[in-house]
């Protein structure tokens, strides 16, 4: 593997997680429980596809093959996609959301906080941006996650169920392969062990507020580095994709 | 047309100036910071801008806007780059924006109160309320009309109102 194809498949990852779970934010769009969380959820979407477009535009940029952000968000099927297999899980309930938003925007936090020192000036300056969105996307999550556990009865049962089942996908977010330890080295990429510490801490602190148990670690389902999903991303990216593939010249 | 001698890079910002934030009108696209350079050379006008937010859906539509406003004064190759580095933040917002907001009815961001504790914000920053001036208001989301604002209510004169927030 060299260099460009390490970099290119790493800004594919960063901008996977963030398009897919934008598409998910977005799926609440009048769906919301009130108007105020209808009005967040769409907002966090749009951050998370701003931070997909910088990120898949770079992708091609490295690539060279004069593909745009749509080209990859639009042309690829579920076995070229690299996002985390978290971002893709269903919206379920609110508290599934929630709960869901929660460790998924928990990682980026870290993630972004280390990548804002990395030595690729675009990936650097991408995290810098990003984590201050980021940052309001995990206190919104954290927040309810500890109304909804520290609320009724009925609500904290429910929400905990939505943490143990989202759980066995987290181990994935950590997963790193050739192309973290050829990245690491050129000091581009984070070690995802550390950025584990963290966000292990920050979960710590947030369930234990939320009167929540931390799921005990059993087997974690994997995939991500290879593209390998579950069911529910072919539905996803069958919805986002209709238009642009039912109408290949349309513009808007 | 050679740019460099007809034009001065002051007077290229004048022009931009004249260009209305499109979901705030009453305040200009320099005066909201997102105007990073403006450079002459002898066949073209480059400007560079940064967005507010990743995903802010105004950024094409100043990009539109620039290209008009350049093509009526006569500026004809033009070519707009995008940065993201350094990130644009509520301090590269003019004091006058910020008077200028306040008029509209959007309480302008507390420069250097960013949350920066991260989780479960202590709630110290106090938002006047852009109406009747009052102090006693409740944050009701971190997420408003558009991306750059939060949802707060005044509790003297119950009016809802939006806040431009920190990043």
């Amino acid at each position: 593997m060299t260099a460009k194809e390490a970099l290119l498949n790493y800004c594919l990852r960063l901008g996977d997680s963030s398009l897919i779970l934008g598409q998910r934010m977005s799926e609440w769009c009048s769906n919301g429980p009130i108007l105020e969380e209808d009005i967040a959820m769409t907002n966090i979407a749009l951050d998370l596809f701003g931070q997909a477009r910088t990120m898949l535009t770079y992708a091609g940029e490295i690539e060279e093959k004069g593909k745009t952000e749509d080209d990859f968000a639009y042309k690829r099927n579920e076995r070229e996609f690299y996002n985390s297999l978290l971002s893709e899980r269903p919206n379920g309930h609110f508290g599934d959301t929630i709960a869901r938003n929660f460790l998924q925007s928990a990682y980026f936090f870290h993630l972004y906080t280390t990548l804002s020192s990395s030595k690729d000036d675009m990936i650097s300056a991408h995290a810098v941006k990003s984590l201050k969105e980021v940052t309001y996307h995990l206190r919104h999550s954290a927040e309810w996650l500890v109304r909804l556990g520290d609320g009724t009865a009925e609500s904290h049962e429910k929400v905990q169920i939505s943490l143990d089942d989202l759980w066995e996908f987290t181990g994935d977010l950590f997963e790193m392969n050739e192309v973290d330890e050829l990245l690491i080295k050129e000091g581009i990429a984070v070690d995802l062990n550390e950025i584990k510490k963290e966000w292990i801490k920050t979960v710590d602190q947030v369930l234990e507020r939320a009167t929540l148990k931390k799921p005990e670690n059993g087997y974690m389902q994997t995939g991500r580095l290879n593209a390998i999903h579950s069911e529910y991303l072919g539905h996803l990216i069958a919805e986002m994709q209709f238009l642009p593939r039912a109408y290949p010249d349309a513009k808007w | 047309m050679n740019y460099q001698e007809k034009y001065t890079e002051n007077q290229i910002l004048e022009f931009l100036s004249e260009i209305p934030d499109p979901e705030i009108p009453v305040i200009t696209i320099t005066e909201l910071g997102i105007v990073r350079n403006v450079e002459l050379t002898d066949k073209k006008v480059i400007i560079t801008i940064t967005p507010t937010y990743t995903g802010c859906p105004a950024m094409k539509l100043f990009e539109d806007e620039i290209i008009k406003k350049l093509h009526e004064k006569g500026i004809n190759t033009i070519e707009i780059k995008l940065v993201y580095s350094p990130a644009w933040t509520t301090n590269w917002m003019t004091n006058k924006a910020k008077e200028k907001l306040t008029a509209y009815g959007i309480a302008p961001p507390i420069s250097g109160t960013q949350d920066k504790g991260v989780l479960f914000s202590s709630g110290v920053k106090k938002v006047i309320c852009p109406r009747c001036k009052s102090q006693n208001t409740i944050l009701k989301s971190q997420f408003g009309s558009t991306a750059c604002k939060a949802f707060y209510q005044c509790n003297d004169c119950l009016e809802p109102f939006d806040y431009f927030k920190c990043i």
